[in-house]
C-alpha cells in the first residue's frame, strides 16, 4: 500500500498491529476524501464506531535521534479520547466531544516580549520554519497516567534562535487561545483564563522541548491542542500548554494556571519526580493508559526516563524544594 | 421513630405484593450497573484508564445511594402516601455500603497494589484518603446494626446510631472534593442535593408535627 511504504510514516513500525491495521482503515477513507493534500480542512472522519476526530492534514515528517524507543504506543483513539483541556470541560471525554467548535485557521501566534524580532506568525509559515520530526515521547500526566505519543514538531529552540531573545529574558511564557464562543465550556470551571504556562529560558531552549504540530503522522487533533502546543516531555503534562496563541519573553517568572490554583500542589517547574508526591497522591507509580485493569501500574521515571538530557539542568537545585 | 411505624404502610394503599416487585427492580437497578462494570473488565471495555473508571463508578454509585437512602425521611414527610418508601431505606443503606466496599477494593488492589506499607502512607499523609476512610468507617456499624434484630435491641438508641448516616455522606463528600483538582465542579450537583437534604430534616420534621397537630384538633 501507498501508504505503508512511504517513508514518513514512522509510527507503524512501533504501532501495535491491530491498531495499525485500524489506522489503515481510516486512512483509505482518508484519501478517498483528498486528505492527503496539503490543505487544512476540518473534515470529521470515523476512527471508531461512533467516535469523531476533528484533524487530519497528514504531515510529512523526518526520524529523530531523540524519539524514544522501546514502548509500546498509546492508540490513536486513547490518544484523542482521554484528554485534560478544561476549555472544553473537565471530564476526560469532553474534549473529544466539544473541541470540534475551534477554528484553527487562521491562527496567528505573537511572539513578543524580550525579542529583538517580535512578530506575528501565522500558523503555515510557523510549520514550515524548520522540517517537521517525528519525536516519540512518554506523556506523564500529574494525575498519575501516562501514554506514549507520536508527535511531530521541532525543537522550540529553533523558533527562539530565530526571534533573538534579549539577554534580560529569563522566562518564556505561554499563553493558550481563550475565547468562549469557540470553547464555550470554558465558563464551566472556575479557572482563570487564558491558560498560561511557562519554562525557563534553558529549558525552552533544551532541543526536548518540542514546538508540537501533530501527533500519528497528521496534524493535531483539536482537542489535543491544534493547531500548535509545546510538549516538555519531563515535566507533566499540564506544563505542555495547548492552543498557543502567544509566546511571550520575561524576565521574570510567569504567573502560570496551575501553580495559581494551588503552589502547594503544582510548582513552576513540575518535573516528573517519583520522590516528591502530590498531596493526594504519590507520584511513584502511574497508570498506563490502554493497558488492562491489572496490567495498568508501573513505575514512573525521574524525569519521565529523560534525566541523562535534562538532569543537568537542575544541577544544584533542591528538587524538592523546586518541585 | 420511623421503623416503629409499622402500621403507617397498612394505611397506605400498597400491597405486600407491590412492595415485592418493587424491591426485586430497586436490586436489579443496583446489581445491573456492577454485573455490566464486571462485563466490561471480562471484555477488557473499561476505556481508556480502566483503573479510574472502576474507582470512580464504585466512588460515585457509593455516593449516590447514601445520599438516596438520606433522601426518604424527608420525602415521606413531605408526601405521606409514599410512607412506605422507608421500607426501601435499608436496601439503599447497605447497596451504598456495598459500592463503598468495591471502591475500597479497588483502591487496596489497584492503587496500593496491596502494599500496607503504601496504604499507611496514604492515611498517614492524605487527608483526601482519610474522609474516604472516615466515611467508609461511619457507614460500618450501619451495615452490622441493619438486621431487625438490632433494630429492636437497639430501641432509640439505634435512630440516634443511624444518624451518622449524615456524617458518613458529608466525610464522603469531603472525600471527593479533596480529591477532584480546583476548578473541578463535578462534585457541585451531589453537594446541593445533599444540603438539601440537610435543610429539609428540620423543615419536613417541622412541617410533619403540625400537620399532626392540625388533624388533632
Ligand atoms: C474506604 C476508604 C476510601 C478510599 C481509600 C478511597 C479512595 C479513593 C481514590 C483513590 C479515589 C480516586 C481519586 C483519583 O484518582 O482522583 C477515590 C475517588 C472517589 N471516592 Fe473514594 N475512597 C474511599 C471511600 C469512599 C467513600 C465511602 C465514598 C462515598 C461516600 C467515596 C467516594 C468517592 C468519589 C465520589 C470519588 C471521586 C470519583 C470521581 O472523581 O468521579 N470514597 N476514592
Amino acid at each position: 500500500m501507498l501508504i505503508r511504504k512511504s517513508p514518513e510514516i514512522l509510527y507503524s513500525e512501533v504501532t501495535p498491529k491491530a491498531d495499525y491495521l485500524d489506522r489503515r482503515k481510516f486512512m483509505k477513507g482518508a484519501m478517498a476524501t483528498g486528505l492527503l493534500a496539503s490543505s487544512v480542512a476540518g473534515v470529521s472522519r470515523l476512527i471508531d464506531p461512533g467516535t469523531e476526530v476533528f484533524a487530519d492534514t497528514k504531515l510529512s515528517t523526518v526520524k529523530s535521534p531523540l524519539s524514544t524507543t522501546g514502548e509500546d504506543l498509546t492508540s490513536y483513539q486513547d490518544i484523542t479520547h482521554y484528554n485534560n483541556f478544561y476549555e472544553f470541560g473537565t471530564d476526560k471525554g469532553d474534549p473529544a466531544r466539544n473541541a470540534g467548535s475551534l477554528k484553527t485557521r487562521p491562527w496567528v501566534v505573537s511572539i513578543e516580549g524580550l525579542v529583538n524580532k517580535p512578530q506575528k506568525i501565522d500558523i503555515d509559515s510557523l510549520m514550515k520554519l524548520h522540517p517537521l520530526e517525528e519525536r516519540v515521547y512518554r506523556f506523564r500526566c500529574v494525575e498519575a497516567w501516562s501514554m506514549v505519543i507520536p508527535w511531530v514538531g521541532y525543537s522550540l529552540s529553533e523558533l527562539i534562535k530565530q526571534v533573538d531573545p534579549k539577554p534580560e529574558a529569563k522566562y518564556v511564557q505561554f499563553l493558550s487561545l481563550a475565547d468562549p464562543s469557540q470553547m464555550p465550556q470554558m465558563r464551566e470551571s472556575s479557572i482563570s483564563w487564558p491558560y498560561s504556562e511557562g519554562l525557563r529560558m534553558d529549558e525552552a531552549m533544551h532541543p526536548l522541548t518540542l514546538l508540537t504540530f501533530g501527533l500519528y503522522g497528521e496534524t493535531l487533533p483539536n482537542q489535543d491542542g491544534a493547531p500548535v502546543r509545546i510538549i516538555v516531555p519531563w515535566k507533566y503534562g499540564f506544563k505542555s500548554a495547548k492552543s498557543i496563541v502567544k509566546i511571550k519573553f520575561v524576565a521574570k517568572q510567569p504567573e502560570t494556571t496551575w501553580n495559581d490554583l494551588a503552589s502547594n500542589e503544582y510548582g513552576f517547574y513540575s518535573n516528573v519526580n517519583p520522590n516528591v508526591d502530590h498531596p493526594r497522591w504519590s507520584q511513584k507509580t502511574e497508570r498506563r493508559i490502554g493497558a488492562s485493569l491489572f496490567k495498568q501500574r508501573r513505575t514512573t521515571l525521574m524525569f519521565n526516563g529523560y534525566g541523562d538530557q535534562v538532569a543537568s539542568l537542575y544541577n544544584g537545585m533542591d528538587l524538592k524544594k523546586y518541585f | 421513630m420511623a421503623w416503629t411505624s409499622r402500621n403507617i404502610s397498612d394505611r397506605m394503599a400498597i400491597s405486600n405484593r407491590t412492595i415485592v416487585g418493587l424491591k426485586v427492580l430497586v436490586h436489579a437497578a443496583c446489581l445491573a450497573p456492577v454485573a455490566w462494570l464486571l462485563w466490561r473488565m471480562v471484555e477488557n471495555n473499561l476505556g481508556p484508564d480502566p483503573t479510574a473508571t472502576v474507582t470512580f463508578f464504585t466512588g460515585r454509585g457509593t455516593l449516590r445511594l447514601l445520599v438516596l437512602s438520606l433522601a426518604i425521611t424527608p420525602v415521606r414527610r413531605l408526601i405521606p402516601q409514599l410512607a412506605w418508601i422507608i421500607r426501601f431505606r435499608r436496601m439503599l443503606g447497605l447497596y451504598a455500603f456495598f459500592y463503598g466496599c468495591l471502591h475500597l477494593l479497588t483502591y487496596v488492589g489497584l492503587y496500593a497494589g496491596f502494599s500496607v506499607a503504601a496504604m499507611i502512607d496514604d492515611i498517614t499523609r492524605r487527608r483526601f484518603i482519610v474522609a474516604g476512610l472516615v466515611s467508609w468507617l461511619l457507614m460500618l456499624p450501619l451495615a452490622l446494626t441493619s438486621t431487625t434484630w438490632s433494630i429492636r435491641k437497639l430501641g432509640k438508641n439505634w435512630a440516634r446510631l443511624h444518624r451518622l448516616a449524615y456524617l458518613s455522606a458529608f466525610a464522603g463528600l469531603t472525600h471527593y472534593w479533596w480529591g477532584v483538582k480546583q476548578g473541578v465542579l463535578t462534585p457541585v450537583p451531589i453537594t446541593i442535593v445533599f444540603w438539601m437534604l440537610m435543610l429539609a430534616r428540620p423543615l419536613t420534621s417541622w412541617w410533619s408535627k403540625r400537620r399532626t397537630v392540625r388533624a388533632a384538633s
